[in-house]
């Protein structure tokens, strides 16, 4: 069974499934109840209106209960949001250059490439700049982001599980070209990983 | 209460004039909103077909009917138009002109020639966007957010686009004043504050943010065109600026300018419901108080719109605990609609069926908004279609629908003329089901990783695009549909009465259309807002 491509990726995951599960029954419970009081209620059954203009445990209850869920929401997307900025002592260093519009990547060796290669199982910190406008570095499957600009470092980090090639995208408009600033991770074993980056 | 043709404001003059300088002169705060009304309908229609451009260009991937440049400039247009000339204006100059004075038993705003310079200010803030688009470098291709650097190195025409912004930015303040000043010293003997229409409250907390969080927005236009013509370093960092200010100074207006956009809409809601309901509003002040909660807290959440600008984590978090806090009245206010439906007598007219639309539409941007508070989430979604959709479904979904639901409401007043109800039953469930095959499908394609401001994509999203792209003629579609049956009303419609829908709030108790100057005699107020116990009185009236 293949696993997700990052621990990260399942944490998020778990976060979107928590609110949006909250959300649909919200949703379903508004507008069921919204249908109901309009045939219940309906002018056509000749019922005499009765003017109720606020219940106090009612509207407490409305506020206790939703303010206790948007906090648990808040709590679940900082921690998961943490994990990401916990960098392990020992990540494997590149840097990031973001121009319009390609990403370039340099290696502690001193290697440079445009497409960026990884070990499995590594964590990996991506330290960013940008060598004009605002970018954003953007790994769809491995749900992170962070924005590229010039003259300060941004950091990204992530823990690859799984060998592969993903997608990177700008995600922070950057002008003519910013839908084809598109360019790969490629997460590699280890063995391999090494192999290349020994090559000149 | 009898009215002929020639007592009614529309054939009334402020001044001497007769004609089209009886509009253009005039200090009537009823036909300002009209004349609000022409032109916000004008740019919001130009809008609606560059976006449908927009649609027709990502229906396949790679180059379909225009160029990247093209496309960059159109989705920049499309969010200034939709933004500062359609949105942000459209409730408050349109329906809060018209009805805001009447509600509260006045016979005009507190400033009426004030009024009609703003709708001038609105009209030359219009006018230089247009004239941007044909100087020389071309129309600007920033995105509405106009983000530095790219603004000050793109050879466009980003300077005198956003000028127009900072002209239009007065406008809303110069209306924000009269509103406060007209609320506070023309109300009618009796109309406590606390008797006052929902709508107003509403109008009211959005008049106080116009005024408070707009100069913000022109402060930091003024230091972009400075930045951009004589190269001081103020955000772009090669000149030793800081990028992140320019975010925060930006947003610091623009996330307080969405309650502008949403907080008009929530009142007419307030209004339709009880009427269509013929019951008291469900917790009347819980309403009107979060009204005011909202415009505060407000205030306080702009730097959600930034959790992966490479700001600080600390900023990161505050802000995301903010945003959910701000999201409670809101939900308040949902609640207590649904619960004004209770043990009503519901006629669901066209007004209430747009209402209903509201509240499921609505429900989905701003749960959806859940996700885009929560820092994970976010920082996955954030720049994606996810926000695009999140924010036409609270924009467009929100005071979109409203809009065309305070028009079907009031349109019988405005113009004491009925439009077809068939018809608009009809639009209603087009309008519905265009929306969600146009929106929907993002919120799906946000998440699976699909960039927003992409003028091509990948070969995964083309099947959802195509299905959002058959949305958006739907959609427009359905708009055009209903400006057509609107000015057929106009044209061949019944005589409306004064009061079709059996409302009691103070516009219901005088004629359609209204005379110059709204009463003849300035109403006491005893009754609470939404005492249906008047309409057996007011038929005898």
């Amino acid at each position: 069974m293949s696993q997700a491509p990052t621990a990260h990726v399942e944490s998020v995951d778990f976060v979107m499934l928590y609110i949006v599960g909250i959300s649909v029954i919200l949703l379903l419970g508004i507008t069921a109840t919204m249908i109901y009081f309009v045939f219940k209620y309906n002018r056509k059954k000749g019922h005499q209106p009765v003017d109720i203009e606020h219940n106090t445990a009612l509207e407490i209850t409305w506020i206790v209960i939703p303010t206790i869920l948007v906090l648990s929401m808040f709590y679940f997307g900082y921690t998961s949001f943490r994990e990401l900025r916990d960098i392990p002592k020992n990540s494997f260093k590149v840097n990031v250059t973001a121009r319009m519009w390609e990403f370039s990547f340099k290696y502690e060796n001193g290697k440079q490439t445009d497409t960026l290669y990884v070990p499995v199982k590594t964590p990996i910190l991506l330290e960013m700049q940008s060598q004009d406008v605002n970018h954003a570095f953007y790994i769809p499957a491995f749900r992170i982001k962070e924005d590229v600009i010039a003259n300060k470092n941004t950091y990204l980090s992530f823990t690859p599980n799984e060998i592969g090639d993903y997608d990177v995208a700008c995600a922070e408009y950057c002008g003519l070209n910013h839908s084809a600033m598109y360019t790969k991770v490629k997460v590699l074993s280890k063995d391999k990983f090494e192999d290349w980056y020994k090559q000149k | 209460m009898a009215n002929t043709i020639a007592e009614n404001y529309l054939h009334q003059s402020t001044n001497k004039y007769k004609g089209i300088l009886s509009w253009l002169l005039t200090t009537d705060h009823k036909k300002i909103g009209l004349l609000y009304f022409v032109s916000i309908l004008f740019f919001f229609l130009v809008g609606a077909i560059i976006g449908l451009l927009m649609r027709l260009e990502l229906i396949a991937p790679g180059r379909t009917i225009m160029g990247p440049q093209t496309y960059n400039t159109l989705f920049t247009l499309h969010g200034v138009i939709m933004i500062f000339l359609f949105i942000v204006p459209g409730l408050p100059a349109i329906f809060g002109n018209f009805f805001l004075p009447i509600q509260i038993g006045a016979r005009d705003v507190a400033f009426p020639r004030l009024n009609l310079l703003s709708w001038y200010v609105y009209m030359v803030g219009a006018i230089l966007a247009l004239v941007s688009l044909f100087l020389p470098g071309g129309p600007i291709d920033t995105g509405w957010t106009f983000y530095i650097p790219y603004s000050i190195r793109t050879n466009t025409n980003v300077s005198l686009a956003i000028f127009a912004a900072f002209v239009l930015g007065f406008s809303s303040i110069l209306t924000g004043i009269n509103f406060i000043t007209t609320v506070h010293r023309l109300r009618a003997p009796g109309m406590t504050f606390f008797k006052m229409p929902l709508f107003v409250w509403a109008t009211y907390a959005t008049a106080w943010i116009q005024i408070i969080a707009t100069p913000v927005i022109g402060i930091t236009i003024l230091l972009v065109i400075i930045e951009r013509a004589f190269g001081v370093g103020i955000f772009d960092p090669a000149l030793g600026g800081d990028p992140i200010l320019y975010q925060h100074l930006f947003w610091i207006y623009s996330h307080p300018a969405v309650y502008i956009m949403i907080l008009p809409a929530m009142g007419v809601v307030s209004e339709i419901i009880p009427t269509f309901s013929r019951r008291t509003i469900f917790g009347y002040k819980a309403i009107a108080m979060s009204s005011l909660a909202i415009a505060f807290i407000g205030y306080l959440v702009w730097a959600h719109h930034m959790f992966t600008s490479g700001m600080s984590d600390t900023a990161r978090w505050v802000f995301s605990l903010l945003t959910f806090i701000v999201a409670l009245p809101s939900g308040v206010k949902i609640f207590n609609w649904v619960a004004t439906m209770y043990k009503g007598s519901i006629d669901p007219q066209p007004p209430f069926l747009w209402v209903m639309s509201f509240i499921f539409l609505f429900s989905i941007g701003g749960l959806t908004g859940l996700v885009l508070g929560s820092l994970a989430t976010d920082i996955h979604v954030h720049d994606t279609y996810f926000v695009v959709a999140h924010f036409h479904y609270v924009m467009f979904g929100g005071t979109g629908t409203i809009f065309f639901g305070a028009l079907h409401y009031w349109f019988p007043k405005m113009f004491g003329k009925m439009y077809n109800i068939k018809l608009s039953k009809i639009a209603v469930a087009l309008f519905f089901i265009g929306f969600n095959m146009l929106y929907f499908p993002k919120f799906i394609l946000g998440y699976m990783g699909m960039p927003r401001r992409y003028y091509d994509y990948l070969p995964q999203f083309e099947p959802l695009q195509k299905v959002s792209t058959v949305g958006s003629w739907i959609l427009v579609g359905t708009i055009f549909f209903i400006v057509g049956y609107f000015i057929h009303a106009l044209i061949k419609g019944k005589k409306a009465t004064s009061n079709p829908w059996g409302g009691v709030t103070l516009e219901w108790h005088i004629p359609s259309p209204p005379i110059q100057e709204n009463f003849e005699v300035i109403p006491t107020i005893t009754h609470k807002p939404y005492d249906f116990s008047q309409l057996k009185e007011m038929k005898n009236e």
